[in-house]
């Protein structure tokens, strides 16, 4: 073997984080040899997802991550706190300290932080969070650092701080035409103390926010530099893969690995038990195995060979309850034994449906109105499992030695990843370190950081660094699924066609998704919501807009019947139960705002020319609000050789205040797709126990000649603080498909993936 | 094991490994060159694609064994031909492209490859000539568009 381990620059990284103190908000910290770093932190308490917006308190915050460091030469760099995984927080979230900074922006580098330990309570990425989360404490510390190095230029200069100005990185003193950049202020600034107090810009100022620009990693990107886990390599690395059982309800018994380990390049092979018995687990510490044979060798190729000859013994797990903390508190988890399948999980589903559930919400007499109703409209919805298929598999780096744990992940939430450490792998918090990369996608499944526990239990039995690899089969059969789901909506009519009352009853293995206060909830006189949940040992996960991203499709195709059903256009009559729930809104709670739900479908139905359209446009209609954004789309379909060929999506959004309009139109188009591509294809099929799908070539993603010939998007323009776009837009997008369906074959499609229900006779 | 001369983006490599070792795992493993991206091992998602004598390929598919003397580009060889930044990377970056960004060397490796063949391809040829690469993230309309880019700004 040659070249195993040739150096190179991958290899070189930086080995050390800043373990600084900030006790204060802000923390101005002067470098050697020159130069000034501004650290500065915030607070995200860890609220659900549609409370957040309206937690923006400065003085809420407590500790975060970032810099601004600025060196003698001018170099300025901000760090991005958020971990990347496609979202472009590398260029919006630094373009909000900037706005303040006012450095160069042309110039400006970015670069991702590191995992900070014990401060960084919420360097998360997810639930559409980090615009809000960034707004007010990047723009104060881009302010802060600014007014230090004005500060700074008017104690050189002897002249008033108000008679300065800045641009690009330059101070100026215009009236004794004196100038300074940045660079050579820095040193004196950092030795300032940090001003009392900090204006921020009014939004009608912003230079930067709001104006489209490009993505800061594009030349890394598109010439494939080492920006992703799998990438990363370390002198002496060590390659690992996992063997998991074939199928959910099955662990290991025993396994012979005498045959694996006669094959080139093979190190060791043994089994790790991921999380230690009794560990108590959090929310994201979900892994669909506890135990697995470990193959380490020298390269990918060897032990994807080697694993093959491991004979393993696997034996049925037996039913399990531990009490799990999430978002509502500690919660028993019950984990059944026994092989499950598709078809049993739909029949299960089904017999649920009949059968009392738990009451979630009832306003008025909805009993009364059904008993009475003079016709009741009826729909069951159903859709499968989904794997998140991120396009970098599952990956982790660890080097843990007695002086520290080191990792290189792709982790969403790495500060969720810590207690688990400390539990699973005995490493004290501070020997921590963490290097989070910039990671292959992620829908949700990156919350989910098994793989770095096993990575770390691989590392500390081989004492050696390893990456531990997930080859696509492994990552696809892992669980953290979407959970399966089913809902019933239910209308009842009187003889005018008035609808009287509203019911949706629903669940899912093992969750459901009904959200009893969001809309049409608060636009019904008499409402009932109900639940209902099927344990299971199928493992599920958060998936982009997770619970919305079915309800949705199923409420907004059963409003587009209703609709139909009592002879109102399906667009208005939207924005009129809207217009109802505003005016007179029933019930205490309803999680929506009207106005600008309103907004996004007025919006929509003037860019597509809506209330224009030929009879027969095979044309339909949907909005949403979930994860602070509002989204409408209207979708044009027309079907060729028994395939929907998608000619236009039309998109109206609504997620405040604009930060990067071009990274925000990307996500946009990229929910379209990705919702069109769920919606028609997606679907994991369980039998006995076993994922049948196992790869791409199995498992159907939307490609290049199915997606939409052409999207549109549209945002409205308000002074809302910035919400994310993550996963806002991607529910809608199911229903409006449905109902363009819908349009264009006279069928109604109850059942995903769409495509099969179409093509069914 | 055995050894084998591979020429990369002109450049001659001897490796020792096993004969059945995809010229993926040669290029990320042992010659690291980590552009050319694994993501599904069965050569249905593009995210590998190299050329091979020119033409696209899906080097997960490619046993070391079966390359002999035909020269293979990846993404970093791609740069080193054009001098600078390829057309085609540029733009992608025109345009901004990428979200994640993993799967955007192979989709542009497939790129540059069709437009050798077909300087101005219709939206049709592009559609078919990208169908092997997936990106999850959902940039395809602007991968369409970039590629559109490109063939005009070659073609002025």
């Amino acid at each position: 073997m040659q070249q195993n381990h040739q150096p190179n620059k991958i290899v070189k990284m930086e080995k050390s984080i800043n373990h600084q103190s900030r006790r204060s908000f802000l923390k101005v910290t002067s470098l050697t040899g020159g130069g000034m770093m501004i650290g500065f932190s915030w607070l995200a308490n860890l609220v659900p997802n549609e409370a957040f917006a309206t937690a923006a308190n400065a003085n809420d915050w407590v500790e975060l991550t970032g810099f601004i460091k600025i060196t003698p030469d001018n170099q300025v760099k901000i760090f991005n706190p958020n971990p990347e995984f496609g979202t472009n927080v590398m260029t919006s979230l630094p373009m909000m300290v900037n706005e303040e900074l006012q450095a160069d922006w042309s110039k400006v580098i970015v670069e991702m932080g590191d995992y900070d330990t014990p401060r960084f309570k919420s360097q998360f990425t997810g639930g559409s969070r980090g615009m809000a989360q960034g707004w007010k404490p990047l723009r104060t510390a881009g302010a802060t650092a600014r007014m230090m190095l004005m500060q700074a230029a008017a104690n050189e200069w002897n002249v008033p701080v108000t008679d300065l100005t800045v641009e690009n990185g330059v101070v100026y003193h215009k009236a004794s035409n004196r100038s300074a950049n940045f660079g050579a202020l820095a040193t004196a600034a950092a030795k300032l103390p940090k001003p009392e107090k900090v204006v921020l810009k009014k939004n009608s100022a912003f230079s930067l926010i709001g104006t489209p620009q490009k993505n800061k990693v594009g030349k890394e990107i598109v010439s494939g530099q080492s920006l992703f886990t799998l990438d990363y390599k370390y002198e002496g690395m060590l390659i690992a893969m996992a063997i998991h059982p074939p199928a959910f309800g099955m662990t290991l018994r025993s396994f012979d690995a005498s045959e694996a380990l006669k094959m080139p390049g093979i190190k060791s092979v043994f089994d790790i038990q991921v999380y230690k018995d009794g560990y108590k687990r959090a929310g994201f510490d979900t892994r669909a195995f506890n135990k697995l044979v470990v193959v380490v060798g020298n390269s990918t190729w060897e032990v994807m060979n080697a694993r093959k000859k491991v004979n393993v013994q696997w034996v049925p797990t037996e039913t399990t309850k531990e009490i799990v903390s999430g978002w509502g508190g500690p919660k028993e988890e019950v984990v059944p034994g026994g092989l499950e399948s598709t078809d049993e999980h739909m029949k299960q589903m089904y017999a649920m449906q009949q059968k009392p559930a738990r009451l979630l919400r009832k306003d008025g007499d909805p009993e009364t109105a059904f008993a009475k109703a003079a016709k009741v409209i009826e729909r069951t919805y159903a859709a499968p499992f989904l794997s998140h298929n991120p396009m970098e598999p599952i990956s982790c780096f660890a080097h843990i030695t007695d002086e520290k744990a080191y990792f290189v992940a792709p982790i969403q939430i790495p500060e969720m990843m810590k207690q688990n450490i400390v539990s699973n792998l005995d490493i004290p918090a501070d020997k921590i370190e963490m290097k989070l990369t910039r990671m292959g996608g992620g829908f949700g499944r990156r919350a989910y950081g098994h793989y770095i526990i096993e990575a770390g239990l691989i590392s500390q039995k081989m004492k050696a660094p390893i990456k531990l690899i997930y080859t696509r089969e492994d990552d696809m059969t892992n669980g953290i699924y979407r959970p399966t789901y089913m809902v019933t909506y239910k209308a009842a009519l009187d003889v005018n066609n008035n609808v009287t009352a509203i019911s949706i009853k629903g669940g899912g293995i093992p969750e459901g998704s009904v959200h009893e206060n969001r809309f049409p909830a608060g636009a019904f006189e008499n409402y009932i919501a109900e639940g209902w949940e099927i344990p299971s040992n199928i493992t599920i996960g958060a998936f982009r807009a997770p619970g919305s991203n079915f309800i949705a499709s199923a409420e907004q195709s059963f409003l587009d019947e209703l609709a139909e059903a009592i002879g109102k256009d399906p667009l208005d009559y939207r924005i009129e139960l809207l217009k109802k729930a505003k005016a007179n809104p029933v019930g205490k709670r309803n999680d929506y705002d009207a106005d600008r739900y309103i907004a996004v479908l007025e919006l929509v139905k003037e860019k597509s020319n809506w209330a224009a359209r030929p009879k027969n446009a095979r044309r339909g209609v949907a909005a949403y609000f979930c994860h602070s954004s509002y989204a409408a789309h209207v979708v044009d379909v027309t079907m060729k050789d028994g395939q929907p060929v998608i000619d236009r999506v039309v998109s109206a959004i609504d997620c405040g205040v604009i930060v990067n309009p071009e990274g925000a139109k990307n996500m946009v188009e990229g929910a379209v797709v990705d919702g069109i591509g769920n919606a028609l294809y997606g679907g994991m099929r369980i039998e006995k126990g076993v994922p049948i799908q196992k790869n791409l070539n199995q498992y159907r993603i939307i490609r290049h000649k199915e997606a939409p010939k052409k999207i549109e998007v549209h945002f409205v323009q308000n002074n809302f603080d910035p919400t994310g776009l993550g996963e806002p837009p991607f529910p809608p997008v199911f229903g409006a498909l449905a109902n363009a369906l819908y349009k264009a074959t006279g069928k109604r499609l109850y059942s995903q993936p769409y495509l099969n229900e179409l093509n069914k006779s | 094991m055995s050894k084998f001369n591979v020429k990369v983006n002109g450049k001659n490599h001897e490796v020792d490994v096993d004969p059945s070792t995809p010229v993926l795992w040669v290029l990320r493993d042992h010659l690291n060159l980590i552009g050319t991206k694994y993501g599904c091992g069965v050569g249905s998602c593009g995210a590998c694609t190299i050329h091979l004598n020119g033409r696209a390929l899906k080097s997960c598919q490619l046993p070391v064994s079966a390359v002999g003397a035909q020269p293979i580009t990846t993404i970093e060889g791609i740069v080193a031909e054009a001098g600078e930044m390829h057309p085609v990377q540029k733009a992608w970056l025109e345009l901004d492209v990428a979200q994640c960004g993993y799967c955007q060397t192979g989709q542009i490796m497939a790129a540059v490859a069709l437009l050798k063949t077909k300087p101005n391809p219709t939206e049709e040829e592009i559609e078919s000539a990208m169908t092997g690469n997936i990106c999850r993230c959902g940039t395809y309309v602007r991968i369409k568009a970039a590629i559109q880019h490109a063939a005009k700004s070659s073609t002025k």
